[in-house]
């Protein structure tokens, strides 16, 4: 019988469309809070998790952690272990970073807004300068649309930055800036797993954020042979796995790659795309778990 | 169907019969983001706050 764990933070939507989809494979998940992760660091996979279960009888994890620092930290020790995560350490280390992303996505020759980085304040104005206003300030860390600035002028630029400075720990010291690109309304958020995209949502907003997170509203999005061969070489960049990709229509360039999501949400998908994006999840879970057991 | 107490305004909430722990929900009251912290008996906890990491 396959042992699953799944790390979690506690649970939302997904984590229980998650468990159900194991269970209707046959498999009980094991729940593992992270808050009750108390684990020695010099030690081995024998060591027992938060449920007195050694570590080293999962087959397969599902980090599904909502803190970042939390399941990323797993994930190391896991793989470092030897035991198998969804997704490894690997890949989430690189998505949780947009600098990290975008030198793997470059390394690759994706497609994807241009975006400079500075650690000063002149230096960060003359990104901007670089780049053209409107541009967008983006921390290199943090999710569902927070903290993003997007500055039309060097005036509100120059706002950003000292408030960064001066109100900011010292991730916010690190100008991340990227070229605005002009959507229509709306962007792409496709799900790929393993080799395949599954399915993609337009997220449509008269925001420029277009976060369902912040009130974007999700709409199927026709998987074309063009979207999913840019997805598949953008999830392979970041080294693959159960991702969710940011994708822009540019009007000049086409296709861009913005951001890709290694705990990806989709609580708002499923139902505009008619795929059961849980079911697909898990059964990658599970072939992983064959494959690397 | 069991229901507890919301720790924030004492408002009564229904558990729904599918609810599991560790759980978010959301009080239908005062609207605070609740975690299920046990289903039996029924016992609710104010959910963390958001921290800067959170995220997909």
């Amino acid at each position: 019988m396959m042992r699953v764990g799944m790390l979690v933070t506690h649970l939302r939507p997904e984590e229980k469309l998650l468990i159900a989809a194991f269970q209707a494979r046959g498999i009980e998940p094991d729940v593992l809070l992270d808050r009750e992760v108390n684990i020695d660091l010099t030690a081995g996979a024998d060591q027992p998790a938060p449920n007195g279960i050694a570590w080293s009888a999962y087959d397969i994890v599902l980090e599904r952690c909502v803190s970042t620092s939390r399941g990323m930290y797993l994930q190391a020790i896991l793989n470092a272990w030897g035991i198998p995560t969804i997704n490894s350490y690997a890949t989430a280390s690189i998505c949780a970073d947009k600098l990290l992303t975008t030198l793997a996505l470059a390394r690759a020759g994706i497609p994807q807004p241009t975006a400079r980085v500075a650690f000063d304040e002149d230096s960060a104005l003359e990104a901007v300068a670089a780049l053209g206003y409107p541009a967008v300030f983006k921390p290199v860390t943090g999710s569902w649309g927070r903290l993003l600035a997007k500055v039309n002028d060097r005036t509100a630029a120059e706002a950003i930055i000292e408030h960064r400075l001066t109100l900011g720990s010292y991730q916010h010291h690190t100008f991340y800036i990227q070229q605005y690109v002009d959507k229509p309304g709306r962007d792409i958020r496709a799900f790929v797993v393993g080799d395949e995209t599954i399915c993609a949502i337009y997220r449509s907003s008269a925001h420029w954020i277009t976060n369902t997170a912040r009130g974007g509203t999700a709409s199927n999005c026709p998987v074309t042979p063009e979207l999913n061969d840019l997805c598949l070489r953008a999830a392979r960049a970041v080294g693959g796995g159960v991702l969710a990709l940011d994708v822009f229509e540019d009007p000049q360039r086409g296709l861009l790659i913005n951001e890709i999501n290694h705990t990806m949400e989709f609580r708002n998908s499923s139902a505009p795309t008619g795929v059961d994006i849980a079911a697909r999840v898990v059964e990658y879970a599970i072939q992983q778990a064959r494959v690397t057991a | 169907m069991n229901t507890a107490i919301c720790p924030e305004c004492g408002a009564k909430i229904s558990i729904p019969a599918d609810a599991l722990q560790h759980e978010l929900i959301t009080c239908p009251d005062c609207g605070a983001e609740l975690e299920i912290i046990s289903l039996n008996p029924p016992e609710l906890a104010l959910a963390p706050q958001v921290e800067e990491d959170w995220g997909e």
